[in-house]
C-alpha cells in the first residue's frame, strides 16, 4: 500500500509443537499504524502467532521482521531493547500480584527505562486516567479489583511507556458486552492518540469490527483470508462465512484432530 | 520362532522404558546444567535489582529465624540430654558440651536448617514463580523489556547463597545455648565450665565447614524453586507438581551435598 517497509512482517512463519502443526507458513505484513486483527476458532495458534512475533515462542522456520530487522537472532539483551517498542495486553491481564496497580502500571518506565520511581507514578496515574480509573486505585493490588478493571489496568500497563507497537490478545473475552465496549473505546481512542500500529487476536467479531482496519482469517495454522474491515461481509469465503455468522455446520470442523 | 516374538517385544519393551527413564534423566541435568549457567551469567552483568534482592534476603533470612531457631534450641536440647545419658554409660560425661557443639556446627546446624528452609522457601518460590507462569505474569515480565530471568531467579539465588549461612550461624549458636541449658539446668554442669569445654576442642575449620554447607545448600534450594517454579506447565495442578519437585529434590540434594562436602573437609 505504501512505498515504506511494513511494520512487521511475516513469511512462511512455521511451528508445531510436537505431531501437532499450529502455524503452517503464515505469511502476514502489517503497516506502520495500521491496526490488523486475526480473527480464528479457538486452539487455532492465534496466541503462538503473538507469541512468536515477541520472542516469547521461537518459530521453526520462516521469516519475522520488526522495522526491517529479522527479529530471530537477537540475544537476549537486543531482546529486551526491541521489547521497549512493543506493549502487550494479555488475554488474562497477567497483571504482577505481587505489586500495586500504579506499580505495575509504571513496571515499564522503572525497570526498562530506569526512570525515578516518583516521575513514573505520576505518569502512571496519568495513564490510569486515562482508561478512566481514579488515583485511588494506583494504591490497590490486581486481586482487589474486578475483571475488568484488571483490564483496564492491563491496558494503561500496555500504553505507557507509549510503544510503537500493541499487542492486544483476546482484549474483550470475559467481560459483559458493555464492558466489552468500553474496553474497544479505549483501546480505539489510546491506539489513535498514541499513533500505534497494533495486531489483536480475537474471536469477537463486534470488537474486531471496532478496532480493525484490517482483518484476518487464521484457520488451519495459515491466513486464509484477509481484507478491510468493511469487505468482511461481503466476502464469499465460506470458512469467514461461517465463522462470522458463527454456524456450526461448514468448512470449519470444530473437532481438533489435526 | 512365532512363541519367542512376543518376548522379545516385552523384553524390547523393558529396555525402551529404561533407556527412555535414562534419558530424561539426562535431558533434565542437562537443562539444569543450562538453567543454573543462565542464572549464574545473570548474577555478573547488569542491571542488577538491589530492591529484589533485599526483599528475598528478608523472606529467607529473618522470616525464617522463629523455625530455624526453635529447630536449633530443640536440636540442642535433645544432643545434650542423648549424649548425657549415653555417655554416662562409660563416664564421659565431660564431653557433653563437646558434643553439643561440635554436632551442631558441622552437621545438625546446617542441615536441619537447609530442610526447614527448603520446606518453606523452596515451596514458596515454586509456587509464586510457578503461579506467574502459568498466569502469564513471566511473559509479561518479557513484553515490558524485562529479563524475567534477571527479575525472578538471579535475586532469589544471591539472596539464598548469602542468607543461609547467616541463618545456620544464628542456629549454631541458639543450638549451642539449648544445649547449655539442659547441661546447666538438668544435668548439673558448673556453668562456666561448660562453656570452656565447648570452646576448648571447637576449630574454626568445624564451622567453616558448617557455614559452606548452608551456603551450598542455599543455593540449591532456591536453585531448584526457581528451576521447578520457572518450568511449570499447565495450571493449579502444574504449579502443584513444581513445588513437589522443587522441595524434594532439594531435600535430597541437601543429603547427598551434606555427604560430599564433609567428606571433602573432614575426609583423611
Amino acid at each position: 500500500m505504501n512505498s515504506k517497509p511494513p511494520k512487521i512482517r511475516m513469511r512462511g512463519v512455521r511451528k508445531a509443537f510436537g505431531p501437532k502443526v499450529v502455524l503452517d507458513g503464515i505469511d502476514l505484513d502489517i503497516a506502520e499504524g495500521e491496526s490488523v486483527v486475526v480473527i480464528g476458532g479457538s486452539g487455532t495458534g492465534k496466541s503462538v502467532l503473538l507469541k512468536c512475533i515477541l520472542g516469547i515462542i521461537r518459530p521453526d522456520s520462516g521469516l519475522i521482521e520488526v522495522d526491517g530487522v529479522d527479529v530471530s537472532g537477537l540475544n537476549s539483551a537486543e531482546r529486551d531493547e526491541l521489547m521497549g517498542k512493543f506493549g502487550m495486553l494479555f488475554q488474562g491481564s497477567a497483571l504482577f500480584d505481587s505489586l500495586p496497580v500504579w506499580e505495575n502500571v509504571a513496571f515499564g518506565l522503572i525497570q526498562a527505562r530506569g526512570m525515578e520511581r516518583e516521575a513514573a507514578r505520576n505518569i502512571a496515574l496519568k495513564k490510569l486516567a486515562a482508561v478512566g480509573l481514579g488515583p485511588e486505585v494506583g494504591a490497590l493490588y490486581p486481586a482487589e479489583l474486578s475483571g475488568g478493571m484488571q483490564k483496564r489496568v492491563a491496558l494503561a500497563r500496555a500504553i505507557a511507556t507509549e510503544p510503537e507497537i500493541i499487542f492486544f490478545d483476546e482484549p474483550t473475552t470475559g467481560l459483559d458486552p458493555i464492558m466489552g465496549d468500553v474496553i474497544n473505546d479505549l483501546i480505539v481512542k489510546c491506539v489513535r492518540e498514541l499513533g500505534a500500529t497494533t495486531l489483536s487476536i480475537t474471536h469477537d467479531l463486534a470488537s474486531a469490527r471496532k478496532i480493525a482496519h484490517r482483518i484476518a482469517m487464521l484457520h488451519g495454522g495459515k491466513i486464509i483470508w484477509q481484507g478491510p474491515v468493511a469487505e468482511i461481509d461481503q466476502t464469499d469465503n465460506p470458512y469467514v462465512d461461517q465463522f462470522i455468522h458463527g454456524r456450526a455446520e461448514g468448512p470449519i470442523q470444530m473437532q481438533v484432530s489435526r | 520362532m512365532t512363541a519367542a516374538a512376543p518376548e522379545d517385544g516385552v523384553i524390547i519393551r523393558m529396555l525402551a522404558g529404561v533407556g527412555r527413564i535414562f534419558l530424561d534423566f539426562l535431558a533434565t541435568v542437562g537443562k539444569l546444567s543450562m538453567f543454573t549457567g543462565r542464572a549464574l551469567m545473570h548474577c555478573v552483568t547488569p542491571p542488577f535489582y538491589f530492591r529484589l534482592v533485599v526483599r528475598q534476603m528478608v523472606d529467607i533470612g529473618y522470616y525464617s529465624l522463629p523455625v530455624v531457631g526453635m529447630t536449633a534450641i530443640f536440636t540442642g536440647m535433645v544432643l545434650a540430654l542423648q549424649s548425657y545419658s549415653g555417655f554416662s554409660r562409660f563416664s564421659a560425661e565431660g564431653a557433653v558440651a563437646t558434643v553439643v557443639v561440635l554436632s551442631m556446627t558441622r552437621e545438625l546446624g546446617p542441615v536441619l536448617a537447609g530442610l526447614m528452609v527448603a520446606g518453606r522457601i523452596g515451596a514458596s518460590m515454586a509456587a509464586e514463580i510457578g503461579t506467574m507462569r502459568v498466569t502469564d505474569q513471566v511473559d509479561a515480565l518479557t513484553t515490558l523489556s524485562t529479563n524475567p530471568f534477571k527479575y525472578l531467579v538471579t535475586p532469589r539465588l544471591i539472596a539464598g547463597l548469602t542468607m543461609m549461612p547467616l541463618l545456620v550461624l544464628v542456629a549454631d549458636i541458639i543450638g549451642v545455648f539449648g544445649g547449655f541449658l539442659i547441661g546447666v539446668n538438668k544435668l548439673g554442669f558448673n556453668p562456666a565450665n561448660y562453656l570452656t569445654q565447648t570452646f576448648e576442642f571447637l576449630e574454626v575449620k568445624d564451622v567453616i565447614s558448617g557455614l559452606t554447607k548452608a551456603a551450598a545448600f542455599g543455593f540449591v534450594i532456591s536453585l531448584m524453586g526457581c528451576y521447578h517454579g520457572y518450568n511449570s506447565r499447565g495450571g493449579a495442578q502444574g504449579v502443584g507438581t513444581a513445588t513437589i519437585n522443587a522441595v524434594v529434590s532439594s531435600l535430597i540434594l541437601i543429603l547427598i551435598l551434606n555427604y560430599l562436602i564433609t567428606e571433602m573437609f573432614f575426609a583423611r
